[in-house]
């Protein structure tokens, strides 16, 4: 039949070769618009699916979009929106708790990285450190920066302490936080100590070996101490045994020390370190800068209903 | 004057903390102490005039009728942790550019260092290790420093002073505080970190280390100056001094606070004061064995079978 030759297809429908044509035709127009739409589009990017889908509130600078960027935000809403004007006075702070758990973040990073490079064992523990020294690249500034930062750690632990010691912030509501407190400072302590060890050198070899053999001398449950031998304990059975995984410092110290260092500690010490901010924040917030209490008023709540005079 | 050995001392790797911390803390307690003064002052103002307390601003910081009592963590309180989070990176970075961590020769148990010091935030536990038995200073100490610092918010009834920095209403805690931290601790870190030697012998900063050093000092026991010879009386001798220490101790600790801490012993219960007696008088028991051993070489004072004190 004559009509199977007309271009136009059978059946009066368009053929193959007109549809392209024609979808070029329409491609011409489409294309150059969608483009212009996306050009438009990305002059502002906060108005993109992916933007809002992650930032959740706009950015213009009003009071509820601050509000909005630290209570909408995982990492900052533990801090609350707003605070009061001289709660940020650094003169009164210090600083020291933020800057110890930003020391807690860096040595848990370079610690990871080191981590890479470090195996617990007798044989290879010194000679991995002496290759990070010098093959690994950064190795050094990599090793350099866990030590200091772990020094620097301690002494932010002491003045934070210090510093909520002198303010007395561990006053009423404080007092339970106070005792967190005082738990991680004994656990930064400890991270650091189980941490000497880990060079396998005659520095932490044999500062490890003076700090557990006071362990001997436990009462009750050294060899060496009161009542020890009374209650059978032995260099082989005693708590120093518990802690060293021998009765010397050698390769089960090292890996218990290493464990303890990598995993068990730093896992303590985070769950303390959640109750610890959270409690910040229930007790009211920081302590102050409190208005001055005078002696007339020591014994006398200043809210609540006996302030009030019932 | 060995000013190479000072310089060795005071340079090697992980002293370094401790040479920093000596200036850090003299620094805080100055800016504390300055805040303290100035709320001090406020505070005696308002004391004397009852009329201005009720209507002045209770704190050193001006503030005025209008102004906003909060602000906003975005921004003022982030841009602070923002900036003190890269000043404390570069102070890090600096540091571990310039100075390298300490690597000493491979661990070998044959070989003992001397001295052989513990890390230095526990050298005060080691100094102690001189003037008590080592299940005082490593275990008993340490154990009732954990339990004291956490004792303090039970046991100080003085509502005064909470948020804000203070000397005059809070004389006795801060005081007995800075006692604790800066004298037993912080000093006795120092003394382990740059006056013992090897041997753990005293060495003046600037005195060489000498490696063959002997000194000849004979320590005596107390028991020993009364001329008492049997362990039977050794023992009832020493619990006698000791508990006699903690009976006038505690005795001397109540007539202090009845007189010039009245309103803060009629606060406390029975509990918390019998607490505070005998921390008190533990903490202050650390000090008066050292003067006993340095000045008149006395080892123990209660000698029995089982342990000595």
């Amino acid at each position: 039949m004559a009509d199977e030759n007309i271009p136009n297809g059978k059946n009066g429908k368009v053929g193959l070769v007109d549809r392209v044509k024609e979808d070029i035709q329409a491609l011409k127009v489409d294309i150059p618009a969608k483009a212009k739409e996306q050009i438009e589009g990305l002059k502002d990017p906060t108005k993109t699916q992916v933007y809002t889908s992650i930032f959740r509130h706009k950015h213009d600078d009003t009071p509820r979009n601050r509000a909005l960027g630290v209570l909408s935000n995982v990492f900052l809403h533990l801090h609350p929106a707003k605070i009061n004007r001289d709660a940020v006075r650094y003169s009164y702070t210090w600083g020291m708790g933020g800057i110890t758990f930003f020391l807690f973040i860096i040595l848990t990073y370079t610690g990871v990285l080191l981590m890479f490079y470090y195996h617990p064992s007798k044989v290879q523990a010194f000679r991995d450190v002496l290759y990070l020294e010098h093959d690994v690249p950064f190795g050094k500034i990599l090793r350099n920066m866990h030590r200091w930062a772990a020094h620097l750690m301690v002494i932010g632990v002491w003045l934070h302490m210090f510093r909520v010691f002198l303010t007395g912030s561990y006053k009423k509501p404080r007092e339970f936080n106070w005792n967190i407190g005082v738990l991680l400072l004994v656990f930064t302590l400890l991270l650091s100590f189980t941490g000497y060890l880990l060079p396998d050198d005659q520095l932490g070899f044999w500062a490890v070996t003076v700090g557990t053999n006071m362990a001997r001398a436990t009462p009750l449950l050294g060899h060496e101490g009161p009542f020890g031998s009374m209650l059978g304990m032995t260099p082989y059975n005693d708590v120093r045994f518990g802690l060293l995984g021998g009765s010397i410092v050698d390769a089960n110290a090292l890996l218990r020390s290493y464990i303890w260092h990598c995993i068990g500690i730093p896992i303590v010490a985070s769950i303390l370190m959640i109750v610890h901010f959270w409690r910040v924040r229930k007790d009211g917030g920081i302590s102050g800068p409190a208005p001055v209490m005078l002696e007339a008023e020591a014994d006398k709540p200043r809210r609540g209903p006996k302030a009030a005079g019932e | 004057m060995d000013w190479r050995q000072l310089w060795e001392i005071c340079s090697a790797p992980d002293n370094v903390p401790i040479v920093g911390l000596i200036p850090l803390l003299a620094f805080y307690i100055y800016l504390a102490w300055r805040q303290a003064h100035a709320n001090d002052q406020l505070i005696e103002q308002l004391e004397g005039d009852a009329a201005l307390a009720k209507t002045h601003h209770r704190k050193t910081w001006p503030f005025k009728p209008g102004w906003q009592k909060e602000v906003h963590v975005w921004p003022f309180l982030l841009r602070i942790e923002f900036l003190a989070a890269i000043i404390v990176t570069i102070i890090l970075m600096v540091w571990s550019i310039t100075l390298n961590a300490p690597l000493e020769e491979p661990a070998n148990p044959n070989l003992t260092m001397n001295p052989a010091k513990a890390p230095w935030y526990f050298l005060g536990l080691q100094e102690m290790l001189v003037y008590f038995d080592p299940w005082i200073a490593g275990v008993v100490m340490p154990t009732m420093i954990i339990i004291g610092l956490m004792v303090i918010p039970y046991i100080d009834t003085n509502p005064l002073g909470s948020g804000y920095y203070t000397w005059k209403q809070r004389k006795f805690s801060i005081g007995t505080f800075l006692f604790g931290f800066i004298i037993l601790w912080i000093a006795m870190i120092i003394i382990g970190t740059f006056i013992r030697g090897p041997g753990w012998q005293w060495f003046w900063p600037g005195q060489t280390w000498d490696h063959n050093r002997l000194i000849y000092e004979v320590n005596r026991d107390l028991p020993d100056i009364f001329g008492i010879t049997s362990n039977m009386a050794k023992a009832l001798f020493g619990a006698v001094v000791v508990g006699g220490y903690y009976l006038l101790g505690g005795f001397l600790v109540y007539s202090l606070f009845r007189r010039y801490m009245g309103k803060d012993f009629k606060r406390m219960s029975l509990l918390q004061f019998g607490i505070t007696q005998f921390l008190l008088l533990s903490m202050v028991a650390l000090p008066l064995k050292m003067a006993l051993r340095l000045l008149w070489h006395i080892k123990y004072v209660w000698i029995t079978p089982w342990f000595n004190v």
